[in-house]
């Protein structure tokens, strides 16, 4: 009865609110979005007097942006294709961001104020090079035009409308073009490279017509690295191969001299292989070697002289010209826990025109790149603004000692995120500042209500959205009772974690782990994942959460591991060790020991397994369960899968009583000229599974195959791996399989012929839900597989069940062959997928919605009962009472039901559902380029009272209630009064 | 009938002029993203918001941006079938498949995918706007009657000024027998029930 009464209240509730979705004045009460652009790889500022400042950005994440100079915000941006790396950009007429991107074949050119695009133009060439866009406009005819060498072929091309005046074509075969310089003032270009390596050349070109003028070269006996450094407008500085003989080469008036000069005269110690950093500067330039930064001066014919010489990391920028004939140039050093900003002009080296110290962030580790700009100050001298890129990918602005603005760019590259609690709520703790009194909570209740009724001026609405987005409570750093508060632990690329509060997505902490910082042992680090090391609860309750984060020194899946200990609640690194094994996989295990650490297997390229934390307590605890571990591999390349349980203790290695080997206990060799693998997908570790029974229509019961070693492996034509178009329908199959991995028992395989990849697919209870392209029709495709256990079918007897004799009670296991049925649909869907979700809930009981990550970079919901291979065309009664949608042939698109509403999250990688303490309610994380969190109720919020719940109109109806009774009582008074009477 | 259609619509493409140019195998896809600007808009199709239109070719593969004028081109594209999907925030387009020939000069064939409608030009239109917010209903006496609240309010109303007048039009005889009735089992009447009838 009580269950009756509280499905009733559910639906009455359920009923009155029909829809999933956010009205307008809702943004920004759950959700949160950031914007970011990634590590800045060139940037042009944009500082005319009219108009506002600004600094157009190119970054390694082909993004294009503008970016406000005074507070570091975002104008525009856009995000180019996965291919379209940025070669180059800059700003033409002071109105057009003029940016060449794919190799040199695409220039466009966009609007700077507000990033329209303006003109596109394709650039083709005879052979592929170097793309060279010349920074410096040409103005031809009143034409201002953009000179860019790409692909074997010197264009010139109108800057008003992108259209080529003339091309020129440097077709022989060896010729590797490396500058296009044009002396300013002169009608000419010239264009300087080399053939063959060892031959130098130079091609004097009228720059009105593209003809040319004059071609000159010259051989030298040595070979060129490439890279040549820009001295003056006719003078070149090369290193040749070895890396030890530096070559001035001169081509005053078309004639070319040169001179040869070995760097181990201009220094004394011997350097090793030196480089050319920095190629812009006049009159000088510098080479790198593994110890130091050597800068070097040209003086008149050829003739070197070592300006300075230091072993600190430093930083070069471009050279800028301050006023006529004038440049200057940019050094940031490091210095302990700040960095030394100085601008010298290029013609002296000794003199300063800034010398500026500023205290930096150690967890921001070296400077990577500095760009300068210059302004008038008030009293006509110059001053200089720089805006720096860290190690970490942040950039900052650095402006008169100090830094303006900093922006954690870093975000838009992570890699791996999950999350911790935050800590509880202490007695002793105030909260006092963050708890309204009573009267505010009332006058902020009646100020809502007043909404509600419509009476509200718009002080009182702006007040009200206000109170709303700024409430304290979403932003503590307690726990809370819903589990909506949490932290978000973000591993990026740079090798950095940050904290991020789900409340408002603010930075709680941020750390650049040390243990996978550059380092002699460790050239090349690379960050890979991050698991949960500690989760306390219960009995360990004052320790803090810790996470693990997995690194390995190098490319190659057998380079050495590098493992890291952070501590959750302040992002401090307390442990890391250096290993001595290489990590292929990590597997977290389903024990912890006392103090809560969780237990987990690294497993090496050589197929050993290491058991983690090593201590003597997990040896002992995983002693017990040794036979009980299973794991598999998969082999993308050969198409084999394999499975693997523990054997015995390392032979090869008598020490180490931590170490592993393994035994392969089953293979699945896929045929590699018809099958190649393209996606995996398994179920979520965390996932619960409320019920394993399924009722259905007409009272009967269906049993979910529900097991955790279960995988997902999507096959496709290897003919058809590659793009939507490149195949015909008929040579191309996708092959999809649900495997056992303990067992390797294949429990389904189907084929969809003619479709391709690429797959995207979600694994969660008994179903795997995946997309992939449908070639005869087209279209893109879903299909759900759901899974039965067809063996617990026969328990309806009800007489066995009476006797007992049944199988209900018989754990799911592996090892019993269970006889599984499949039901398979597919359906149309619209978009491409950039990825897919489920919701996560914490019991499992709310019902589940597909969480679809949309080539526009929208996150949509979509609801599981769409995909159920019990849909038919129509419905009986009582399938139609279960719930059952009619069958149609695509899948819909509610524009309300996307949970990213009207924002974008550009770059869309993943999507990761966290459950929250309140069953109805998961946490959604998308991340790209951009990040945005949202809480998601699946099927309402039906536990717990909307935040639109007015309880001033709760307290209206029991004053109404409470007045009624009373007039109701005088009534009857007088009634029984009259009554005695009479 | 479904299968005839698009045969139809093909032969009526062929005719179509051809609107790609390029050369070797390589070709060029030139298109259009017209967004009707009328009054019905919603702030989205603002000149400013055309620049966040993107046409993407084979999910992504391609991305390339919109001219002020809604043209867009794909460069150096192979013969064969293409997908095109259009990325507007306010706006459903139907992804369109475009077969590229490789033996008339990269001549252009075009058909939405959601409902097969075949193009004569690369011209995408959005199918429809798309609202991503529930529109908040004005405040209405009716809205607060149905609220749980009102509801509560309602029942008690009802039951407090509809239930005397019920039996007020019970038979007098009757009347005194429940009335008796319900004495002798001593259910106490409501003014006993407060403390103020206790003073009675």
């Amino acid at each position: 009865m009580a269950i009756m009464s509280f499905i009733f209240v559910f639906f009455f509730f359920s009923s009155l609110q029909p829809i999933l979705s956010l009205y307008e004045d809702q943004v920004g009460l759950m959700d949160w979005h950031q914007q970011y652009i990634g590590k800045v790889k060139q940037a042009v500022f944009h500082t005319h007097k009219t108009g506002r400042k600004r600094v157009v950005a190119s970054t390694e994440q082909n993004i294009i942006a503008t970016l406000d100079l005074r507070r570091g915000e975002i104008f525009w941006r856009h995000v180019l294709g996965p291919n379209d790396v940025v070669d180059g950009i800059d700003i033409a007429l002071g109105k057009y961001v003029i940016t060449l991107s794919s190799g040199g074949s695409i220039l466009r050119a966009w609007n700077l104020p507000d990033g329209q695009m303006v003109w596109e133009s394709s650039l083709h060439g005879p052979k592929h090079s170097k793309p060279l866009l010349l920074t410096r406009n040409l103005i031809i005819e009143k034409d201002n035009v953009l000179i860019v060498f790409s692909n074997g072929r010197l264009n010139a091309v109108s800057c008003i409308d992108g259209e080529v005046l003339w091309k020129k074509d440097f077709e022989e075969e060896s010729l590797e073009v490396q500058q296009v310089i044009q002396p300013p003032g002169s009608g000419f270009i010239y264009v300087l490279g080399f053939a063959a390596s060892s031959q130098f050349e130079m091609y004097k070109i009228n720059a009105k017509n593209g003809e040319l003028l004059k071609h000159e070269s010259t051989a030298f006996s040595g070979r060129f690295t490439g890279e040549v450094s820009l001295v003056s407008s006719e003078t070149v500085v090369a290193l040749d191969s070895t890396g030890s003989i530096l070559l001035t080469i001169s081509f005053h008036n078309g004639k070319i001299s040169s001179q040869q000069t070995p760097v181990s005269n201009l220094l004394e110690d011997s350097p090793g292989l030196a480089v050319i950093i920095h190629p812009s500067v006049t009159g000088i330039f510098a080479i790198k070697t593994d110890a130091a930064t050597i800068f070097i001066r040209v003086i008149g014919e050829g003739k070197l002289e070592v300006v300075e010489k230091t072993n600190h990391e430093t930083v070069v920028s471009d050279a800028l010209s301050i006023s006529e004939g004038q440049q200057a140039f940019a050094l940031v050093q490091h210095a302990g826990s700040s960095i030394h900003l100085t601008v010298k002009p290029a013609h002296d080296w000794d003199s300063n025109l800034l010398k500026e110290s500023i205290k930096m962030d150690q967890q921001r580790g070296f400077v990577h790149k500095v760009f300068i700009n210059n302004y008038i100050r008030t009293d006509r001298s110059h001053g200089f603004r720089a805006l720096i890129v860290m190690e970490d990918h942040s950039l900052l602005l650095l402006q008169q000692g100090a830094i303006v603005w900093s922006r954690e760019d870093g975000l838009a590259s992570i890699i791996d995120v999950t999350t911790s609690e935050l800590p509880v709520e202490k007695a002793g703790v105030s909260v006092a500042k963050v708890e309204l009194n009573l009267f505010e909570w009332l006058k902020g209740h009646v100020l809502k209500l007043k909404g509600t009724l419509m009476l509200a001026t718009p002080e009182d609405i702006a007040a009200i959205q206000h109170m709303r987005l700024k409430s304290s409570e979403k932003s503590k750093m307690t726990r809370d009772h819903n589990g909506f508060r949490k932290l978000l632990i973000a591993l990026t690329r740079a090798g950095k974690l940050f904290g991020l509060h789900t409340g408002d997505g603010r930075i709680v902490w941020s750390h650049l782990l040390q243990s996978l910082h550059k380092s002699e042992s460790c050239r090349q680090p690379i960050v890979l994942n991050l698991y949960q090391w500690q989760v306390p609860h219960h009995h360990a309750l004052d320790e803090n959460p810790s996470v693990l984060v997995v690194g390995r020194c190098g490319p190659s899946s057998d380079a050495l591991g590098v493992l890291s200990l952070v501590d959750s609640y302040t992002g401090k690194e307390f442990s890391s060790l250096s290993l001595v094994h290489s990590v292929a996989q990590v597997i977290p295990l389903p024990y912890t020991d006392s103090t809560e650490q969780r237990l987990h297997l690294l497993i090496d390229a050589d197929k050993h397994a290491h058991l983690y934390p090593k201590t003597p307590e997990a040896i002992d605890s995983f002693q017990s369960e040794f036979s009980n571990v299973y794991w598999y591999s998969v082999d993308d390349d050969n198409g084999i899968i394999k499975g693997y349980a523990l054997k015995t203790k390392c032979s090869s290695n008598v020490a180490d009583e931590f170490c592993f080997d393994s035994r392969e206990l089953w293979s699945i060799v896929l045929p590699s000229e018809s099958e190649k693998i393209i996606t995996t997908a398994t179920r979520k570790l965390n996932e619960a599974v409320h019920t394993q029974a399924k009722l259905i229509a007409d009272q009967d019961v269906m049993y979910k195959y529900i097991s955790s070693n279960l995988l997902f492996v999507a096959t496709v034509a290897p003919k058809a791996s590659g793009e939507i178009g490149s195949v015909t329908p008929e040579e191309s199959w996708l092959v999809v399989y649900l495997i056992d991995t303990v067992t390797g028992r294949v429990l389904h395989r189907m084929t969809h012929h003619g479709s391709q990849g690429p797959v995207q697919a979600v694994l969660s209870e008994n179903w795997v839900v995946y997309h992939y392209f449908n070639l005869r029709a087209h279209r893109y495709e879903m299909s759900v597989i759901e899974i039965y256990d067809q063996s617990r079918a026969d328990n309806k007897d009800v007489w066995k069940l009476v006797v007992g004799n049944h199988n209900l009670t018989s754990p799911v296991s592996s090892y019993s062959r269970a006889e599984v049925i499949t039901k398979s649909q597919s359906y149309f869907f619209t978009h491409s997928l950039k990825a897919i979700a489920v919701t996560l809930t914490v019991k499992g009981i709310t019902s589940k919605q597909l969480l679809i990550g949309t080539i526009g970079d929208q996150v949509l919901a979509l609801d599981k009962r769409f995909l159920d291979p019990r849909r038919s065309v129509n419905p009986t009664q009582a399938e139609r009472e279960e719930g059952i949608i009619p069958l149609t042939d695509s899948l819909p698109i509610i524009p309300q039901s996307y949970i990213t509403h009207s924002l974008r999250v550009e770059g869309l990688q993943s999507i990761i559902t966290v459950a929250a303490k309140l069953e109805s309610t998961t946490l959604v994380f998308a991340h790209g380029l951009d990040l945005f969190f949202t809480h998601y109720a699946p099927s309402r919020t039906y536990d717990s009272l909307t935040e639109d719940f007015s309880y001033a109109l709760l307290l209206i109806t029991i004053v109404v209630l409470v007045a009624a009774i009373f007039v109701t009582w005088i009534l009857s008074q007088r009634k029984e009064l009259q009554d005695r009477w009479r | 009938m479904a299968a005839v259609t698009p045969l139809l619509l093909l032969l009526l493409l062929s005719s179509a002029p051809s609107f790609s140019s390029g050369s070797r195998n390589a070709y060029n896809i030139n298109g259009r993203v017209k967004i009707p600007q009328g009054p019905g808009t919603k702030g989205y199709a603002l000149p400013g918001r055309m620049s966040n239109v993107k046409v993407l070719l084979n999910g992504g593969q391609n991305i390339t941006f919109l001219r002020p004028d809604g043209y867009f081109s794909f460069h150096n594209i192979p013969a064969g079938t293409h997908l095109i999907e259009v990325s507007a925030i306010g706006y459903f387009f139907s992804p369109v498949r475009v077969d590229v020939s490789a033996r008339n000069l990269g001549k252009v064939q075009a058909a939405l995918t959601e409902n097969r409608k075949g193009l004569s030009e690369l011209v995408l239109e959005p199918l429809r706007e798309e609202q991503y917010y529930e529109i908040r209903e004005p405040f209405s006496i009716m809205s607060l009657l149905k609220s749980p609240m009102g509801l509560m309010v309602g029942f008690m109303l009802a039951v407090a000024f509809l239930m005397p007048k019920l039996v007020e039009n019970m038979d007098p005889e009757e009347m005194r027998r429940a009335q008796e009735e319900m004495r002798s089992q001593g259910v106490p009447s409501l003014s006993s029930l407060l403390p103020g009838g206790a003073m009675n």
